[in-house]
């Protein structure tokens, strides 16, 4: 399991405009796009270098190819990332101010203290 | 030697832009309360004539990230872009460009290194809006320099709360060792109790009243020993996920002071999390 590895996916799709459109229409194929070609780039780092370890597991990566991100809570992605980058799928959908972050918090009602661990 | 004028602790929400410049139906029924309580707490601020602000905050992954992650960092550059594509995106956040006081920033990085704070730098910083929320609410002119101080209270393991207290001991140490003539403000933002991304988060109030009640005491009282009495990394959690950003008003309460109690207290109940805002005068009150 690779906390760090989603939190690196959600975290460098949310950053971009182009692929958070990609994720909300296509997120199957955005996931195993991201995974093939950037999951293993080096960021803060010259281009041309790579690590070549990096990968999902099949529950990570379905997660996020269905959006969902009570089980991405539930495997201990950072949440601030998850939020940030469902609202900017999502929010767009409202019928009323926060109705996507309160219906957000509401499907992880059933979660008690503590959460799962986010220490990457 | 410089002279620390204001010492100013505040949270930052990230949609008081928004709510403060909309109009119309757009305009939220809190807003105006809300603004009203910001110009007042500006004046805090402008009446202490400060020339150079010191500003603590947290980047929320925007340029550091978990491949190689400051727990404490200072920077150093002549200028610093400000907010990022996500702000603009989900808080409506302006780009910004302030100057940087890069003389400070070096005192405070060799003074710090020199006492003790292993502190990380960088030369090249756009902030985010743990920075800018307060230049909007204190000082929009965005017409000071600043140092800027990034703190860790979000990707664990983080550093322990009294770490925090004491590096805020240190800054207030640092910056009046600083030799210049220049008036100083150090301001610093915070969280009180506070979930992002959890089953607690954007309720009508903060996830955990009676912890802001307790926080609000200790920052307004000065009050650091009930505060890391009670305040550890595990206890955290349970007001809220994300409620280890009170360990930057634990910062400023160590720059204020242990026992200095803050001339200025004001609070805001709102949706989602409590607003709070102190002030401290370490010279006395300036004139109005």
């Amino acid at each position: 399991m690779s906390k760090y590895l989603l939190n690196k996916f959600l975290f460098m799709v949310d950053r971009d405009p182009e692929l958070v459109e990609r994720y909300r229409s296509e997120p199957r194929e955005l996931v195993a796009w991201w995974e093939a070609e950037c999951a293993n780039t080096v960021l803060n780092c010259h281009s041309g270098e790579a690590s070549t370890w990096l990968r999902f597991d099949d529950v990570e990566r379905e997660a996020l190819a269905t959006h969902d991100h009570v089980k991405l809570f539930e495997l201990g992605a950072h949440p601030f990332l998850t939020l940030t980058l469902f609202i900017a799928l999502f929010e767009r959908d409202n019928t009323e101010p926060l109705e996507y972050q309160k219906s957000y918090g509401a499907r992880l009602a059933h979660f008690a203290m503590p959460y799962p661990d986010i220490a990457t | 030697m410089a002279t620390v004028v204001a010492v100013i602790a505040s949270t930052h929400h990230p949609f008081y832009y928004r709510a403060s410049t909309a109009t119309g139906e757009d305009r939220p029924p809190f807003a105006d309360e809300w603004a009203s309580k910001i110009l007042a707490f500006r004046e805090t601020l402008t009446r202490a004539r400060p020339d150079v602000l010191v500003m603590v905050g947290s980047d929320h992954f925007h340029q550091l990230w978990l491949d190689n992650m400051p727990q404490f960092l200072v920077g150093k550059a002549p200028s610093y872009d400000a907010n990022w594509y996500n702000e603009e995106r989900e808080f409506g956040l302006p780009r910004m460009l302030l100057k940087g006081q890069e003389d400070l920033s070096g005192h405070i990085l060799r003074a710090g290194l020199d006492s003790g704070f292993d502190l990380a730098f960088s030369n090249e910083l756009r902030i985010d809006h743990s920075i800018t929320c307060p230049i909007i609410t204190l000082r929009p002119e965005a017409d000071l320099p600043i140092v800027p101080i990034y703190t860790n209270i979000f990707a664990p393991p983080l550093p322990q709360p009294k770490r925090f207290v004491q590096l805020g001991q240190a800054i207030r140490e640092i910056v009046e060792s600083w030799p210049s003539h220049l008036r100083v403000a150090v301001i610093g933002t915070g969280h009180l109790s506070l979930e992002l991304g959890g089953p607690r988060q954007f309720g009508p109030h903060g996830p955990d009243p009676e912890f802001d009640q307790r926080a609000v005491e200790w920052i307004a009282n000065g009050d650091l020993d009930g505060c890391l009495r009670e305040v550890t990394l595990d206890s955290l959690h349970s007001p809220g996920n994300a409620t280890h950003g009170f360990m930057d008003f634990m910062l400023m309460m160590g720059v204020a002071g242990a026992g200095v109690k803050a001339d200025y207290v004001d609070t805001l109940d709102l949706f989602h999390t409590m607003e709070a805002y102190f002030t401290w005068y370490p010279n006395g009150a300036p004139a109005a």
